[in-house]
């Protein structure tokens, strides 16, 4: 099985043009091109070159060791794997509920970390791209250059994530590493000092989230025919929602929806997601392909992650960004929440969520609770989900009578969106590359709208001199014509 | 109060010689307990770590280094324009860019110590060569903070 230009009928007579790696892209992915002689495009995928074999890291380990360990597998979202784990750790131990003061010092967490990777991605990753333009010169797309014609934008984006930072380091009681949340509950709540501290400025966060909101929209208003066309492809979409249909970033049920809106699936329970999805490989990726079972691989891949999210909940319950998603949704006849691009508006309206909730349950007294940690019937298997910034995340564990995990199974956001991803980057290929000139501004338009996604191949690894981008372009005999290289302290040579 | 002296640690202790700085730092805990000096380990450096450095002596940042020398390579540093999107970590020379473009004064006196490294691979342990390049590393850093405790962490930290 094959999509559209996955895989081209005579790559032998084709030329071939690799980005490698995706930059401004956590861990190690790859973008092939086959061209023919005129540059037409045959031929496009993203390869994850790296196997990162997470799952036997984790076995053999005590199951009481895995929150911890797992923020090891990645040096951007490790709050996310902490509360995966614990969740899924909680059935281990038989805590079928957790306590309020539980549940709402994780929710802080978690909100704290959707704050600062929403930051971070739209600030630092992709604000270069949007503010001066897809094929500006590659110098000035970086923060740097933004921190230099937009000094305002780019002190709120260091800010913002600084304060998410900060509420992580108090939930979790560390800035890195943290252990606040173990299986069960918590083992800390928030001390009245912490909290005095933290809702100093909680409502400035709000304010300069819905700046974030805004000035999304006004690029989007700014460029409207390219923005929603860039890219744009139809996909299913899932995501959890609350039992009411709230957004609900921390748990719920799934809801799949099909490709024109109807609901497929709804508060399908997690702790079955094997029946639900299943996992695909391709002989020119590590990373999986998921698929619903019911629609098979062809036709069942889906989207995860801010934008399905925004889209597939029937409200968010904080009022400021409920307000913006109805807007969203409503902006040029509802085309921007299909559009690629989109992914950032949406992404921002969750970071307004984010400081929304974080100040509220900064105002709740259960957040200083001394009730900590539930326990129960012990089980022998555990699925934890949550909504990471970058989407669905699933952690599955198996643990032995002696305590040990015996097997786990990670399905990470960007491995859900694996198809999606593809499919945006064959979408811009058409639009932008057949027939041109391959040069780096084109180039980097197939790496915009990887970005949109924030997907992070996660590595976590990133010792100085790592991480070079080198381009080659080949000859239909398969000789280099020309090379383009980065180092990893960003010289080009 | 803000500690005259930071050493902020770069590298993640599950992917072998990456832990080269996190182990350091963990050495000099005892040495620095005296309130002067701030330790601060970090997965890899991000923008808003520019907040981190306002109203400082002296920063020393330490990272695991597959390009330099065995067994470690260190030197002062200043801010660069080097475009250090190339993932999502910032190499300590953007780093210092943002601090002036975010704070309109110059970052104080930073230092870098890279430390080489050999395996990264998840769930590796310290390979030998870098054991024996965290030694010498470690006596490099006692030597650069009694260097620093002569001359430069007596200054009181200041508000940026």
């Amino acid at each position: 099985m094959s999509f559209e230009l996955e895989t081209a009928e005579h790559p032998e007579n084709l030329r071939r043009v690799a980005i490698d790696p995706v930059s401004r892209v956590e861990g190690h992915g790859k973008v092939t091109l086959l061209l023919d002689d005129d540059n037409q495009v045959h031929q496009v995928r993203l390869h994850i070159v790296e196997f990162r074999g997470f799952e036997k890291f984790i076995q053999g380990r005590p199951y009481w060791e895995v929150p911890v360990m797992v923020q090891r597998l990645c040096g951007i979202c490790p709050v996310s794997h902490h509360l995966a784990a614990s969740k899924a750790l909680d059935m281990i131990v038989g805590a079928n509920r957790v306590t309020p003061t539980a549940d709402k010092n994780r929710r802080l967490m978690h909100y704290g970390q959707i704050l600062q990777s929403h930051a971070l991605h739209f600030f630092h990753l992709s604000s270069p791209d949007l503010l001066f333009g897809f094929d500006s010169e590659a110098a000035r797309r970086n923060i740097v250059a933004v921190a230099a014609a937009y000094p305002e934008i780019a002190k709120k984006g260091v800010l913002l994530r600084k304060y998410g930072q900060e509420v992580i380091r108090h939930t979790a009681g560390k800035r890195i590493h943290g252990t606040g949340s173990v299986p069960g509950g918590v083992n800390k709540s928030l001390s009245r000092e912490e909290r005095d501290l933290l809702l100093q400025d909680a409502y400035q966060m709000v304010v300069w989230s819905r700046e974030a909101v805004h000035l999304v929209r006004k690029l989007f208003e700014q460029h409207l025919t390219m923005y929603n066309a860039f890219g744009r492809f139809q996909a299913h979409t899932m995501s959890l929602v609350r039992a009411d249909g709230a957004l609900d970033l921390y748990d719920g049920g799934l809801r799949v929806r099909g490709m024109d809106g109807d609901i497929l699936f709804d508060h399908y329970d997690y702790r079955h997601y094997w029946d639900l999805i299943v996992e695909d490989t391709k002989p020119w990726s590590y990373m999986k392909f998921p698929y619903l079972r019911d629609l098979g691989p062809e036709q069942g891949w889906y989207r995860v992650g801010p934008l399905t999210r925004v889209a597939n909940c029937d409200f968010i319950p904080t009022p400021l960004a409920d307000m913006e998603r109805r807007e969203f949704l409503a902006f040029d006849a509802g085309r921007a929440a299909g559009a690629t691009l989109g992914f950032h508006w949406a992404r921002m309206i969750e970071m307004l969520h984010a400081a929304e909730s974080i100040k509220d349950l900064l105002h709740d007294d259960d957040i200083m609770g001394s009730d900590l940690v539930v326990s129960g019937e012990r089980s022998g298997r555990g699925v934890g989900v949550i909504e990471a910034p970058r989407g669905t995340l699933i952690h599955h564990y198996r643990v032995d009578e002696n305590d040990l995990v015996i097997r786990a199974n990670l399905i990470v956001s960007t491995t859900h969106n694996n198809q999606a991803m593809n499919e945006a980057i064959r979408q811009v290929a058409r639009q932008y590359l057949n027939g041109r000139e391959v040069t780096e501004g084109l180039l980097n338009h197939i790496e915009v709208a990887i970005r949109a996604f924030d997907p992070c191949l996660s590595c976590a690894t990133h010792a100085l001199g790592k991480m070079p981008l080198t381009v080659e372009l080949h000859d239909s005999s398969g000789g280099i014509v020309s090379t383009l290289s980065r180092s990893g302290d960003g010289v080009f040579c | 109060m803000t500690h005259p002296i930071l050493i902020l640690a770069v590298g993640n202790e599950s992917r072998g010689d990456d832990a080269l700085a996190p182990l350091l730092l963990r050495r000099l805990a005892e040495q620095v307990a005296d309130g002067r000096v701030e330790l601060l380990e970090e997965f890899q450096l991000q923008v808003e770590h520019v907040v981190d450095l306002a109203g400082r002596s002296a920063i020393l940042f330490i990272d695991a280094d597959v390009s330099c020398e065995a067994p470690f390579h260190f030197s002062a540093i200043g801010a660069a324009h080097d475009h250090s999107y190339t993932s999502h970590a910032m190499t300590p020379f953007a780093l210092l860019h943002a601090y002036r473009q975010v704070y309109g004064a110059d970052a104080p006196s930073c230092f870098l110590l890279r430390i080489r490294g050999h395996d990264f691979e998840l769930g590796s342990g310290l390979s030998d060569a870098a054991a024996v390049n965290l030694e010498q590393a470690t006596a490099k850093v006692r030597e650069w903070l009694g260097d620093v405790a002569k001359t430069g962490w007596q200054a009181e930290a200041s508000d940026a």
